[in-house]
């Protein structure tokens, strides 16, 4: 009998996939107040995991230049560098022209780059409005500015300016749309509450891409099969932390067990607020959100969609029972159709 | 959580290029994204699954009609209902497979059977028509075996197995046909999910819209009256069922506007064309044939242009993050719901 909440709501997803004594769920915190970009996680990632190269082209996004998560990186650094006010602090740039770090014209051609990630859909373009509206950051109203900031106003109307660095990652997801969507049984839970693709198995179908809500899961041009993040299975079973994490110099990547990381989340997030960082807040580590909680979580220090992640996700497979209540009216309202059409009168 | 970062966000009347038509209330596209890129990856299926989307619902309405003629009757529109739900079926598995990152791996997919992968499930349902439908369509051969010895039999065994087969299928035709709006639906593919409750009712019509066509063009003229009952049932049920689509809110944008909007339309329009000819034609063959074409075409026309309005919405951030943003403002997190 499946758990009431297998498709929807808090669950503890290695028992509700059958392990008997399954050992307590691992995960990630990423904290990324205190990410530096070094990128270490995604190289380390590559190295154990085999990976391929992902492209190597400028892309115009920062310092980001791997895109997105994808078949080829299993982790992703984002940066965005967003003028912002410094409003406790003398303006660091006094007198020298400070800005957006992008002008909207330059985001909107830098939305057309992309890379041969080796895999599909790997890194689509953007959307050259969207990028332009992004590129000025929170204090950006719409302009394009020919001059400076502060020229107009003063130097006290002048913007700091800050990065946000991101290590991002697979989910893992409680409910995992990917697994469940998955025809083959490729995609399985683990014993740790992971998800992890057997690519023995795996045919290529596509079906876990457009299932994922966070546009994680990718497919490699070259063997067609999908891959992403396995929270390095291989290394959980011998009790070894994940590559990047281990990798990580500042411990922004944090692995261990998901209840402990929950409440090491929580008193990081309130140390931060008593410091004078009111934006921190967690990401994904809600057992009630839409996914039921993430296994890999985040501290972010901007709103989701900044990082480029969904600000609400809902694991569409909350509404199966439903469409496929509708797929049985519809097939019923198509059978009696036929009937009724053969029945009627011969002329 | 605090407010205080919350991105001012530019105010933009945001409906993509004009377009006249209805006004649609869409929320301005102001919303924050990571350089514009796409939250989604965009469906990586190619224009085999849409091509599968009209095919698998042409074999499904034919095997429907296919039974409707063996119960009625009718053995010329029954040969031809027969011959085109198999040459439909195969077709459909000839894309599936195709569509593959791995096609030498499709039998992977019948190591499990999941409910909650409307893919497994299809191919279950595929497995189950798939051969059902061969028999029925190969026991029409049964006229040009010899009148005797062992051929013989089996040109006497054939019509009763043949019948057997037709209804078999018949009864596997309607999931066929349905399941495929959840296919698409159980998705994070923003226009393909929140359409859940239209598109089997959509494909359904277009189905069996598609498979009147193929019996007007192809069967005997003398037989074809129950196919327009038929079309009009059909284009009731797609018009009817599919009513919404557009109305979604933002996502339902792909559906009125862009390649994929024009697409939708152009099956609508079809559609009525093709069953109002089917109507008001008695006697010219060529009417029919016409109707027929424009009834087929339909279905193509909306297929490909559903498809595309999915991949439309996963390309754009806006379509993801608009939606859940505005959840978000108006009720708080999920959670809890």
């Amino acid at each position: 009998m499946p758990h009431a909440n297998s498709l929807y709501g808090p669950l503890d997803p290695a028992p509700d996939a059958g392990y008997v004594d399954a050992p307590p769920r691992m995960g990630f915190f990423t904290d990324t107040s205190v990410c530096i970009g070094c990128k270490a996680c995604e190289v380390a990632c590559k190295e154990w995991n085999l990976v391929p190269e992902s492209g190597r082209d400028l892309l115009g996004m920062s310092y980001d230049n791997t895109g997105a998560l994808t078949a080829n990186s299993w982790r992703h650094v984002a940066f965005v560098e967003q003028p912002r006010p410094a409003g406790w602090a003398t303006p660091a740039f006094l007198d020298t022209p400070d800005g957006p770090p992008v002008s909207p014209a330059t985001a909107e051609v830098a939305a057309h780059t992309s890379t041969d990630t080796g895999t599909y859909p790997g890194l689509p373009s953007g959307s050259p409005g969207a990028a332009a509206r992004m590129s000025g950051g929170s204090e950006f109203l719409g302009m394009p500015g020919a001059h400076p900031p502060g020229r107009g106003s003063g130097a006290e109307g002048r913007t700091d300016f800050r990065w946000l660095m991101m290590s991002d990652v697979c989910k893992h997801c409680t409910h995992a749309a990917c697994l469940d969507v998955c025809p083959t049984g490729s995609l399985f839970r683990t014993e740790f509450g992971t998800v992890v693709v057997q690519e023995d198995i795996c045919n290529g179908c596509g079906y876990c891409i457009s299932a994922c809500p966070y546009g994680v899961i990718d497919q490699r041009k070259d063997d067609g099969r999908a891959w992403k993040c396995t929270l390095c299975y291989d290394r959980l079973g011998v009790g070894m932390t994940p590559a990047c994490a281990q990798a990580c110099p500042t411990e922004s990547i944090q692995y261990g067990e998901l209840e402990e990381l929950r409440e090491r989340a929580a008193a990081r997030v309130a140390t931060l607020h008593e410091r004078g960082v009111p934006e921190a807040r967690l990401y994904g580590h809600d057992p009630d959100d839409g996914v039921g909680g993430d296994g890999a979580f985040f501290l972010l220090l901007d709103e989701p969609e900044v990082y480029g992640l969904p600000p609400d996700p809902v694991v569409t497979t909350r509404d199966l029972p439903a469409m496929w209540k509708r797929a049985g009216l519809a097939a019923m309202t198509m059978a009696a159709a036929t009937a009724v059409a053969f029945l009627g009168r011969r002329p | 959580m605090t407010d205080t970062t919350r991105p001012d966000r530019q105010r933009q009347a945001g409906r993509g290029r004009g377009h006249g038509g209805e006004q649609l209330t869409v929320p301005p596209a102001d919303f924050s994204s990571y350089y514009g890129r796409p939250v989604l990856k965009p469906p990586v299926w190619k224009h085999d699954i849409a091509g599968y989307l009209f095919t698998g619902g042409l074999a499904a309405g034919s095997a429907l009609i296919g039974a409707g003629a063996q119960l009625t009757g009718r053995p010329g529109l029954r040969t031809v209902s027969r011959w085109t739900a198999l040459g439909g079926v195969a077709a459909s598995t000839y894309l599936l497979v195709h569509d593959l990152g791995r096609p030498a791996r499709f039998h992977h997919m019948l190591r499990v059977a999941k409910l909650t992968s409307p893919m497994s499930v299809g191919t279950w349902i595929l497995a189950a028509f798939g051969p059902m439908a061969g028999v029925a369509a190969v026991a029409e051969l049964a006229p040009l075996l010899p009148q005797h010895g062992a051929l013989g039999l089996a040109r006497r065994l054939a019509p009763p197995v043949g019948d057997i087969a037709g209804l078999a299928a018949a009864a596997t035709a309607p999931a066929l046909a349905t399941y495929t709006g959840v296919l698409l639906a159980d998705t994070a593919v923003p226009s393909w999910h929140d359409a859940y409750p239209s598109l089997p009712f959509v494909f359904a019509g277009s189905a069996l819209a598609a498979a009147s066509g193929v019996g007007l063009i192809a069967a005997p003229a003398a037989e074809t009256a129950p196919l327009r009952r038929l079309a009009v049932a059909a284009a009731t049920i797609e018009l009817v069922g599919g009513r919404r689509m557009e109305r979604l809110g933002v996502t339902g944008e792909p559906y009125a506007h862009g390649r994929s909007g024009r697409l939708v339309r152009a099956g609508r329009a079809l559609l009525a064309v093709g069953t109002v000819a089917a109507l008001v034609n008695r006697r010219s063959r060529i009417l029919s044939a016409i109707s027929g074409a424009a009834l087929v075409a339909s279905s193509v026309a909306t297929r490909f242009g559903v498809f595309e309005a999915g991949r439309v919405s996963a390309r754009d951030p806006k379509y993801t993050v608009l939606p859940q943003r505005e959840r978000l403002d108006q009720h708080g997190p999920t959670a809890g719901r």
